[in-house]
């Protein structure tokens, strides 16, 4: 009786042992395409409920620029933007999800910087929205400046760039400051609007989506300056060249979409253009898909099911959303904006 | 058989001892455990690795670059490092833990004894404070006093004023702020010689009492020593405190101030507790048979005296057990400070530095061990205690 449970603790203990093995024998370098087939769907880390980039709507479809992004990629694989699983991720836990694999991607509305990708091992695909950090404040208060900040409380997220940019701003100005970190945005919006602080601080995307929550929503005002660069994107692990090239030419094709004027309507008929440029885009000429590891239709797939990144946006941020964001920066290079995407040849 | 028989028992083999038996088992069982505790951490470390996920502590040294909203000790997002903000968030959860637990003693030794009233009132309206609290989550009601405190304030623009320049706004009590003059030490020395002197008599007057019975007060003593030694080192070097007061300046107050967050973890923390505590004391002193009082006023003490010299002392025996879990279990709770946007160990610490480090696997366990620390010392420190008030059987 005795022997033989101990024999079966032994067993299990095997059985661990192994599973550990497993674990460890599942390295980051292997292959995340074979993975996310295998799988039949692609598991995308997005924010936990962020207006314009990921949210779930009051049918529970998650909407947003991040989302679209996945079913991009879904659309790409799978020629099926709905075969994602979206993983909501908290500002905390999101590289931690992507380094130890839950997520093959990151569309989180993540600011690409030096230490992220060096130290993090992550990678960067692009930039599919060109933000900064700014300020909500109260009309009332009669501030038109940044500059005139000194003094305030200021509410933040805690653990994001947001606070280093904050410090770093009220620093360089010499001005002084109290910061009130909260664990979410939420808390630090309650906190406020109950007029814990003078001013709110996140990326200006953000600031107009939490502005849209506020009871008042013209009682607030975005201030014009903008205190930092952050080039929101997705992101990657480090050590599948192939996968990093698949998800960064997601992005790509979006854009050169929308330079070549090829739209989630008009895509079909497009296919049949006599443009060289359009026939390597939609997979008419040449075999691109292929070396991606995916059918050479693979972005016309994207554009049929989520549209070029122009649609993309104005659906989710700007004129034909609730945000009504200014493209701004994120107009295509030949329109005044930096959104540039290399060609496809 | 018959002819090997021996009355005697000789040893038997090795393997048919029981007690050779016995430790071969254990021996196995310790090695399987070290050598899976072995191989998870070795596993854990090679996948970190592999990821770049950092897995030493260069980071402690290497500049925070982010600020605190209330520092013990100085900080600045210009030059301190992370293990400086370590050291804020450990003294910040430090205070509020101390103050807490003194506040939920008190308030839960008021109710406790409260609730064993001969006053209906008194009793009853303890016993709805003990149901209503104890029996709604810990987290809503910490968001119920930070919301109900800021909601309830005015912005500091119109400021509610208290006379002695002391202002309450929605970002908190603005006091004037203390500055040290130059005869301070002297003062300080004083009033320290003056309750080192009271604590001598008290000491002297128990043994007194103890031989002879005849009973001596300190509080004289201790009141007439201050007026002598602290107030002629006033006299002699000038006010040893000097207090700016608090003015509009901008957005807020300048002066020293005490934030919201704070007040509203240390009321929610200390309230919860004390519902807690509050059960505990009543069943304390509910244990204490019925005769120790009796006996007490028997041989003529007051109600007061009776509680104090002989049902609570009693009563404590029985008390401090459990009320040393309920100081672990609020020392824990205060880590849910971090909704209401208290800079505590698990704000700054796991929350700002781990994300800025990504060193998750180290700033956890660091975090887990203070925690581990705090509380160990604290129940020592309790069983110390209980050891010296238990009952010394001769």
């Amino acid at each position: 009786m005795f022997v033989r449970a101990i024999l079966i603790a032994a067993a299990a203990g095997a059985a661990l042992a192994a599973q550990i093995g497993a674990v460890q024998a599942q390295a980051p370098g292997s292959k995340t395409l074979e993975q996310v087939k295998a799988r039949g769907f692609l598991s995308c880390g997005t924010g936990p409920g962020v207006v314009g980039f990921s949210m779930p709507d009051d049918k529970g479809v998650w909407t947003g620029l991040d989302v679209d992004f996945c079913r991009g990629i879904a659309a790409a694989i799978f020629n099926d933007p709905e075969k994602v699983k979206f993983v909501p991720l908290t500002a905390k836990d999101r590289f931690t999800a992507l380094q130890s694999g839950e997520v093959d991607v990151l569309a989180r509305n993540g600011t690409w910087t030096l230490s992220r990708e060096a130290e993090l091992g992550l990678l960067w695909v692009g930039v599919n929205y060109y933000d900064g950090q700014g300020f909500l404040v109260r009309k009332k208060l009669n501030v038109n400046s940044a500059l005139e900040l000194s003094g305030a409380s200021i509410c933040v997220q805690q653990g994001t760039t947001t606070e280093l940019n904050l410090a770093d701003f009220f620093r360089s100005n010499n001005m002084k400051y109290e910061v009130v970190a909260f664990a979410t945005s939420n808390e630090a919006v309650k906190a406020y609007d109950s007029g814990r602080c003078d001013a709110f601080t996140t990326d200006v995307s953000g600031l107009y989506a939490e502005k849209l929550k506020m009871a008042n929503a013209d009682e607030h005002m975005v201030l014009p300056q903008i205190i930092s660069k952050e080039p929101l994107g997705p992101a990657v692990r480090q050590g599948d060249d192939q996968w990093f090239n698949l998800v960064k030419w997601t992005n790509f094709a979006m854009l050169n979409a929308e330079e070549l004027g090829v739209t989630k309507a008009n895509v079909d008929e497009r296919a049949k253009s006599n443009n060289p440029e359009i026939k390597r885009l939609l997979g008419t000429e040449g075999d691109f898909g292929k070396a991606l590891g995916l059918s050479g239709d693979w972005a016309a797939r994207i554009i049929r099911h989520v549209g070029n990144y122009g649609e993309v946006f104005s659906r989710n941020l700007g004129e034909n959303s609730r945000l009504k964001i200014e493209r701004g920066y994120n107009r295509l290079w030949n329109k005044g904006g930096i959104q540039y995407a290399p060609p496809i040849r | 058989m018959a002819e090997g028989y021996k009355l005697s028992p000789t040893r038997p083999a090795p393997w048919n001892d029981p007690r050779w038996r016995g430790a071969l088992w254990q021996i196995l069982t310790l090695a399987l455990i070290v050598w899976l505790a072995w191989h998870a951490v070795d596993n854990a470390i090679v996948n970190m690795r592999a990821r770049n996920i950092p897995t030493d502590f260069s980071f402690w040294n290497q500049p925070a670059g982010f600020d605190i909203s209330q520092t013990l000790v100085s900080f600045s997002s210009a030059s301190s490092t992370y293990g400086r903000a370590f050291l804020v968030g450990l003294l910040n959860t430090l205070v509020v833990a101390v103050l807490s637990i003194a506040v939920a003693t008190i308030i839960g030794f008021i109710i406790g004894i409260a609730r064993l009233s001969d006053n209906w009132i008194v009793a009853r309206l303890a016993g709805v404070y003990v149901e209503v609290i104890r029996n709604t989550p810990l987290l809503l009601q910490l968001l119920f006093w930070y919301n109900a405190v800021l909601k309830a304030m005015p912005g500091p623009r119109e400021s509610i004023s208290f006379p002695g320049g002391i202002f309450l706004n929605n970002r908190g009590l603005v006091l004037p702020e203390p500055q040290l003059a130059p005869g301070f030490e002297w003062v300080a020395g004083g009033v320290l010689l003056a309750l080192l002197g009271a604590l001598i008599f008290k000491v002297w007057a128990s043994r007194k009492q103890g031989t002879t019975g005849a009973r001596y007060h300190a509080w004289p003593v201790l009141i007439g020593l201050l007026i002598v030694l602290a107030g002629g080192a006033v006299f002699w070097q000038g006010t040893p405190v000097t207090f700016t007061l608090p003015e509009l300046r901008g957005f807020n107050f300048t002066g020293a101030r005490i934030n919201p967050e704070f007040v509203a973890l240390v009321l929610g923390l200390s309230l919860y507790a004390a519902a807690f505590i509050a059960e505990i004391v009543r069943a304390g002193v509910s244990a204490v048979p019925r005769g120790q009082t009796e006996a007490g006023e028997a041989i003529g003490l007051s109600r007061g005296d009776v509680l104090r010299l002989v049902v609570i002392p009693q009563a404590l025996r029985i008390i401090v057990p459990p009320l040393t879990n309920q100081y672990l279990n609020l020392i824990k709770n205060s880590s849910l400070g971090v909704f209401i946007g208290y800079p505590d160990l698990v704000q700054i610490f796991m929350g700002t530095v781990l994300n800025q480090t990504g060193a998750a696997v180290q700033i956890v366990s660091i975090t887990m061990a203070v925690y581990l620390v705090i509380s160990l010392v604290t129940s020592l420190a309790m069983n110390l205690y209980a050891r010296r008030i238990a009952l010394k059987e001769r």
